[in-house]
């Protein structure tokens, strides 16, 4: 057997540590990973996946610990991918969202993983929605994806949540911020976190208007989930009501608020069934995984045929000598590989 | 980047267990192990041996450093020894004790598995080194 499929084997098992494994296999990108995550692939499909995003210091890890606690507390198994920013200089890391973890110390069907940005956004995205599989091929039955906490455009939460859970802070700013492009957009609920704090109410209600205006609504018409629209062979209902953002008020801290917040994201759950959102958005989380490993393939491709011609160093000087330019030496180098493609 | 490239980084679990209340080192620890690339959990204040074996089985680090001051270590240590062990997860990781520890105290850690022991005023560049060289592969 190897090492792959023995691995998978105990993760299928429910063993923690082959669990661990494959999440680390899956990171660190090991020879072998893609056979794991291909293996995982008909094991998943059962978990309720929910991404909580929003801005640094929002109360994100409470918030998650807190959701983590009341599941368990009815009986469900519990996944959480927390990821923590790296740093640019020396790729280093301090992954600090575990320590909020409190209600759930000792409790190993909690299964909390930390992971780092290593400075590459677009890749974690692709290893983050791989963690979330081995997690659901494991059993669990909710995963909670916790982002980096990084701003306003981040975004890419949506190609692996079923339920994107956007926090503002109170006083997170005026009218022209909610106009703005970008995670007010991909909420499917807001939470207006440390709602005991000055400007909370202010906030709810400029959240509100936002709503009511038809800003950041995800509406089962319009596929702006920062996909391209993939071709859609499902009967579309059309007498469901589009879903408006529901907002809820939560003081993390004090566990206020989260049985309300769980309710809510039982109804977005329910309303994804029944007007075959969760369909639509699982094919265009598909059509987008293929997307990205065939880019990946290519771009490796590429990488092996600019080695080949002894690495981009070797065109600098002939550019910086304005003997040839970028675009020039990108035709010379795709070329062949376009030709191969072209005779196939 | 291809996605077959390995993007390999050393994991540590910087730890503070039991009762006592001092975590500058492991803060600076912690921050040390950052600069040099690694990426690091912190375990927060406080914590039972069982609640640390469970962070260093899920996070599957490649290193645990256990930072104690309390002089309860022949306590502690032995107790998240045997829980890695339940796990499968002791014979690949690097066990390091960081704090005061009397030298009878050190070869008896040793013996149950700690590779090293780092006391008070030890160079941060030979602790990150030693975890350099000594880290397991994952």
């Amino acid at each position: 057997m190897s090492e792959s499929a023995g691995l998978l084997e105990d993760l299928l098992a429910g063993k923690h540590r082959a669990l661990a494994r494959v999440i680390t296999k899956i990171e660190n990108h090991d020879p072998g990973y893609r056979e794991l995550v291909s293996g995982l692939y008909e094991h998943t499909g059962h978990a309720e996946v929910i991404g909580i995003t929003g801005s640094p210091g929002a109360g994100k890890s409470t918030l998650v610990d807190k959701l983590a606690e009341h599941y368990r507390e009815q009986g469900e198994t519990v996944g959480v991918v927390a990821i923590d920013p790296s740093s640019p200089y020396t790729g280093g890391a301090v992954l600090g969202d575990r320590i909020r973890m409190a209600s759930n110390v000792g409790d190993m069907d909690v299964f909390f993983r930390s992971m780092s940005a290593r400075g590459n956004l677009g890749g974690l995205s692709t290893a983050t929605a791989d963690a979330v599989k081995a997690m659901d091929a494991f059993g669990k039955d909710k995963v909670i994806i916790e982002t980096v906490g990084a701003g306003q455009n981040e975004i890419d939460i949506v190609g692996a949540a079923d339920t994107v859970c956007v926090l503002v802070p109170p006083g997170a700013g005026d009218n022209v911020q909610m106009l703005k492009a970008g995670i007010l957009e991909i909420a499917d609920v807001f939470v207006v976190n440390k709602a005991d704090m000055d400007g909370a109410d202010r906030t709810v209600q400029e959240l509100t208007e936002m709503v009511h205006l038809g800003q950041g609504s995800t509406t089962v018409d319009a596929g702006h989930h920062g996909f391209d629209e993939v071709e859609m062979d499902l009967d579309m209902p059309t007498d469901t009501d589009p879903w408006k953002p529901p907002i809820v008020e939560t003081i993390a801290i004090d566990g206020e608020g989260v049985v309300d917040l769980v309710e809510t994201f039982a109804e977005h759950r329910q309303f994804l069934e029944d007007s075959g959102e969760l369909t639509r958005r699982r094919r265009q989380r598909v059509a987008e995984e293929i997307r990205t490993l065939l880019r990946d393939d290519a771009a490796g491709l590429v990488a092996a045929e600019l080695e080949d011609h002894g690495g981009v160093g070797a065109f600098l000087d002939d550019v910086m000598a304005g003997d040839t330019d970028p675009y020039t030496i990108a035709d010379d180098v795709m070329g062949p590989i376009r030709d191969c493609v072209e005779e196939q | 980047m291809s996605t077959d490239q390995s993007q390999r980084s050393i994991r540590c679990l910087v730890a503070k267990v039991g009762l006592d209340g001092h975590d500058r080192g492991a803060h600076v620890i912690a921050r040390a192990f950052r600069d040099a690339g690694f990426e690091v959990i912190y375990s927060g204040l406080h914590k039972a041996p069982d609640e640390i074996v469970q962070a260093a089985v899920q996070e599957d680090v490649n290193v645990l450093g256990i930072s104690i001051l309390s002089g309860a270590h022949n306590t502690l240590v032995p107790k998240i020894v045997a829980g890695l062990k339940e796990y499968d997860a002791f014979d690949d990781t690097l066990i390091l004790v960081g704090g005061v520890i009397p030298d009878d105290d050190k070869a008896e850690l040793k013996e149950l598995g700690v590779s090293e022991v780092f006391g008070p005023g030890t160079p941060m560049e030979e602790t990150v080194e030693y975890v350099r060289e000594n880290a397991p592969e994952r």
